[in-house]
């Protein structure tokens, strides 16, 4: 098409940040550019960065939404620290994104937006296009929005429409610099705006004219191809954590055989998984939007009690809410799933950010002696393994089991090898059908192996029993305030949770074995403390890491890997939590290395302190944390 | 109409039954007859010894009988408080749950197993103040439950605090200086809420108590009873002016659907409406006869609305209190319509097929 010479280069990965006004449309823009990105075959990873009011005034920094893409031909784990290319939709977008651009990376810039009034907004005090302060960037200042009105002035569409689709322009000139196909996004825009074919065509031509602007503008003079990446056989599909934790509750009830209840009320960044789940009716799936967080919590154990499958979803603050009703269903001893998509708090804290900062909640926030399970996944696409073994721990041991995602999992994706179905596990539960004790029925009498008790359906005949908050005389479930039974009801509950450790797979070690550093974590810091550790491998270092999938119980061959290692490095996106499990438990002289700025963590910072430890020589400062 | 009201109940649609029936449930004997030791459990029984609340377990034991289905097929949930551990006593399936939280617990089981009859059991604390949001979105939802409040206007279990119902100025432990709160109507708190079936009865009459609970069964939708009980250790005597048989004529009005709203020792006094405002006349001067009077209809709102709102002060009252079923309206309950729209979708896109669902989107196969 073009009659110039562009030189096309050919480059194994790289990381693309987007960002405007909350109201441009970035997050559209990010998760099209995500599925062309997908569909080409390069291994991804996002990074969704949006603020928590729905639309801060336009213009300011606080109002600023920003996506970002790491997109590779080999396997990725993280959405990349610095990005190579930038895309600033205004001053603020600008202002509050460029730090994340590496030195010489390609800054894009909409020049149309950098009036007096923008930059006074965004808080410059000289116009930095104009000033010398982005000397050090690729620049490229493209009337954005002059070029959008342009394309679509024949049309004669109301200002709105067409102020709305600057963004398709900003998709197609990224489509065109990263060579992927303008195809996809066609389809999608064609099926989105169906019902509205001013919008389609405007948004049509924005992107086409974004598209032919980076191929007919001499300033470009350079391309870049990602070829594929080399994954393992199979179909995939680019989905988020949400997305996947949906999925994977909707598998656990097909291969349950039970109708599912979600019970939820709506919080950031839990949501998602509400709206995704009450599409799909027609696996005969329930869904209910509670007036607050205990009712959803409580009208689960409702629906547990009636023999279905029962999950409750939140976030941090709602999670609190549900403590009490959670201790309840470690009475009551019936399965459920609370999912707990963490994010910044305390209190409110920062809604739409990312933290890991509820594993101390998630395992003793309730009134007395009230075990739970816990278990965590690692990357977006784990969260449907995960939820499946939630389910799975839940249903075989008679015990709700807290699910610990978070916003960086729940709201980033990655490509997922979609199973077939009868590659997930069977979680067929056995109902109680008769009398279990000389022709009574002890709603408490135990499993020998798994110390469940039996799930007797309301409706049995036969079966009748009651059940309640209060402690109950071992085996019959009566009232009981005997002190001797309560110690050993105590003893037994928890038990009954220690036993869930033989149940599930040990602790791998990936790294060096005989290394004399370990770096152990849990849930969504894997890909950026894997790429860490990997990097420093490959710089001749011998490290070793270990990723929790299950933190209570613990992996069985936890303790014994523990104590191989001379030191233990535990980050976290919180003040030491896991740390101060793993101490307690082992008594081995983990150290925290601890940030909590709403963000995962970079690869860069983590190997950066993970060199410090490796090069600090042999004394092991042994048992204190390294606050960032 | 009344005879429209009781028929409210028919059993569920095969379709609908099918789908949801456990799978250990086994198909009905021929329908025994129970009697209400049938519905006694073999617990010890634990209230104070003169409390209401062993006249409500029996009543509702009674009309567990009446009813006639088997105890299995029952489930009383309960919160806490005194009337809470009323699961414990009846042989049926029992929950005792939380605070405030039976309605919401009995929501969630009674979407999942509706043809399960699930019954609430809460007080006047219970469900009135920790739990008045649920008990306002289960009315709302319409939710098929049958939600026995037993209201002694006092906290009983925590030892004599006053409670939401407790009359303003209540000298209690915690307000020595007469409680500042005023107090709820939950009556008239049930209709603004929306409820479908609202209705009032007594511990010490038991037999219009049993009537009453078979009416709050055989109605569709959230039942709302309201049941005075006396708390002979908190609050003694706090209805004794409707329960005793001195006063009761005069202050107990009960209604009856299709019947003029007629009370007094001698049946000589009535209801009348002057434009909408309730007034009581003397029916044995000869001003005014029985036709004058107000005629009860249990689906009129207005009259619900002026029922519900005849609350006064019981130390001197100027109007009746009434009991009975003050309302009840046959509207689509949440169980339902939730259900329908399963079996709708399922009716239009086929079943779920979750390979179908798993690779639905954008995919990609790498070899």
């Amino acid at each position: 098409m073009s009659k110039r010479d562009i030189r096309i280069v050919e480059l194994p990965e790289v990381t693309v940040r987007i960002a405007g006004d909350s109201g441009d449309g970035m997050q559209l823009t990010g998760s099209q550019f995500t599925s062309t990105t997908a569909l080409v075959g390069n291994d991804l990873s996002t990074l969704p960065d949006f603020p928590a009011e729905i639309r801060a005034p336009a213009g300011t920094t606080y109002g600023v939404s920003a996506f970002q893409i790491r997109f590779a031909s080999s396997d990725i784990l993280t959405p990349g620290d610095e990005s190579d290319a930038l895309v600033a939709m205004n001053p603020a977008a600008l202002k509050t994104n460029l730090a994340r651009l590496r030195k010489g990376g390609i800054l894009i810039v909409n020049e149309d937006a950098f009036s007096e009034r923008d930059l006074q907004l965004a808080g410059y005090r000289s116009n930095p296009l104009e000033d010398g302060s982005l000397a050090e960037y690729e620049l490229y200042r493209v009337p954005v929005t002059r070029l959008t009105e342009e394309a679509l002035k024949e049309l004669n569409l109301p200002f709105k429409i067409v102020e709305r689709s600057k963004n398709m322009f900003a998709l197609g000139l990224l489509l065109w610099l990263y060579d992927r196909p303008m195809d996809h996004t066609v389809r999608w825009l064609e099926q989105r705006f169906a019902k509205q074919p001013d919008v389609l065509e405007a948004n049509l031509r924005a992107l086409r004219a974004g598209y032919h602007y980076g191929d007919t503008v001499e300033a470009f003079t350079t391309r870049f191809r990602i070829g594929p990446a080399k994954l393992p056989p199979g179909t995939y599909r680019n989905i988020t954590g949400n997305q996947a934790t949906a999925l994977g509750l909707v598998a656990a009830s097909y291969r349950a055989g039970l109708e599912l209840f979600y019970g939820s009320y709506p919080i950031t960044p839990a949501s998602d998984i509400l709206h995704e789940l009450a599409r799909y009716k027609n696996f005969r799936i329930f869904t209910f939007q509670a007036e607050d967080e205990i009712a959803a919590v409580t009208a689960v154990i409702g629906a547990a009690y009636g023999g279905k499958l029962a999950v409750t979803g939140t976030s941090g603050p709602g999670l609190a809410l549900k403590t009490e009703a959670i201790g309840l269903g470690v009475m009551l001893e019936l399965p459920f799933v609370v999912l707990d998509i963490q994010r910044a708090g305390p209190s409110t804290g920062m809604p739409t950010k990312t933290e890991q900062a509820d594993l101390l909640q998630a395992m003793f926030g309730r009134n007395g002696e009230a075990p739970v399970p816990i278990v965590a996944p690692a990357t977006p696409g784990e969260c449907f393994w995960m939820v499946l073994e939630a389910c799975r721990i839940a249903l075989t041991y008679m015990t709700p089991v807290l699910y610990l995602s978070d916003g960086y999992l729940a709201n980033g994706s990655e490509p997922w090898r979609i199973p077939e179905p009868e590659e997930l596990p069977d979680l067929r539960p056995r109902f109680a059908q008769e009398p279990n004790r000389d022709g009574r029925f002890l709603p408490y009498v135990r499993d020998p192996k798994t110390l469940a008790r039996p799930w007797a359906l309301p409706g049995t005949p036969g079966l009748m029993h009651r059940i309640g908050g209060l402690e109950k005389q071992h085996e019959t479930g009566n009232v009981s305030y005997d002190p001797d039974n309560h110690d050993f009801m105590v003893r037994l509950r928890a038990e009954k949770i220690e036993r869930i450790a033989e149940s599930i797979p040990p602790a791998e070690l990936e790294g060096d074995p005989d290394a004399s550093l370990l770096v152990l974590g849990w849930g969504s810091t894997y890909g950026a403390i894997k790429t860490a550790v990997e990097r420093l491998r490959q710089r001749g270092y011998k490290l070793a890491q270990v990723h929790l999938r299950y933190l209570n119980p613990f992996p069985q061959n936890l303790g014994e890997i523990l104590q191989r290692f001379g030191r233990i490095i535990v980050p976290e996106i919180n003040l030491g939590q896991l740390v101060r499990l793993i101490r307690d438990r082992y008594l081995v002289p983990a150290e925290g290395y601890n940030r909590v700025r709403g963000l995962p963590f970079t690869a860069s910072e983590l190997e950066a302190k993970l060199l410090e430890a490796l090069t600090q020589g042999n004394g092991s400062p042994g048992g204190r944390n390294i606050h960032g | 109409m009344a005879e429209e009201l009781k028929a409210t109940r028919p059993s569920f649609k095969p379709a609908l039954s099918k789908a949801v029936t456990p799978p250990t449930a086994k198909p009905e004997q021929a329908s025994p007859s129970y009697t209400w030791k049938d519905f006694q459990s073999d617990q010890d029984v634990r209230w104070c010894p003169g409390c209401g609340d062993y006249a409500i377990l029996k009543a509702v034991q009674r009309a567990l009988a009446e009813i006639g289905r088997p105890p299995h097929e029952h489930v009383f949930v309960s919160g806490i408080g005194c009337s809470s551990r009323f699961p414990y006593y009846v042989s049926t399936y029992g929950l005792h749950t939380i605070h405030g939280r039976a309605t919401a617990v009995a929501t969630g089981l009674k979407v999942m197993r509706p043809e399960l009859a699930v019954w609430v059991i809460t007080g006047d604390g219970d469900g009135l103040s920790i739990g008045g949001n649920h008990m306002l979105h289960i009315l709302r939802r319409n939710v098929d439950v049958q939600i026995l409040l037993f209201n002694n206007q006092i906290y009983g279990l925590t030892k004599g605090q006053f409670s939401p119902t407790s009359e303003f100025g209540k000298i209690t432990k915690s307000s020595p200086y007469g409680s500042a709160d005023w107090p709820v109507n939950p009556a008239a708190f049930a209709l603004g809420a929306g409820a479908s079936f609202i209705a009032r009865g007594m511990d010490r009459d038991p037999n219009h108590l049993v009537g009453v609970i078979r009416r709050a069964y055989e109605h569709r939708g959230a039942a709302f009873v309201e049941i005075y009980q006396n708390c002979n250790v908190f609050n003694d005597g706090a209805f004794f002016v409707f329960t005793e048989k001195d006063t009761k004529p005069q202050a107990a009005l009960f209604v009856e659907h299709g019947k003029p709203m007629v009370f007094g020792a001698n049946r000589d006094k009535g209801i009348r409406l002057d434009g909408l405002k309730p007034v009581v006349v003397d029916l044995s001067t000869g001003q005014w006869s029985v036709d004058d009077l107000l005629v009860h209809d249990e689906t009129d709102e207005t009259i619900a609305f002026i029922l519900t709102r005849m609350f006064d002060d019981p130390k001197h009252l100027e109007l009746p209190r009434p009991f009975g079923v003050l309302y009840a309206v046959r509207r689509p309950t949440f169980e339902e319509v939730l259900r329908e729209q399963v079996e709708r979708t399922i009716e239009a896109k086929g079943p779920g097929d979750l390979r179908a669902l798993l690779f639905s989107g954008e995919t990609w196969t790498v070899v």
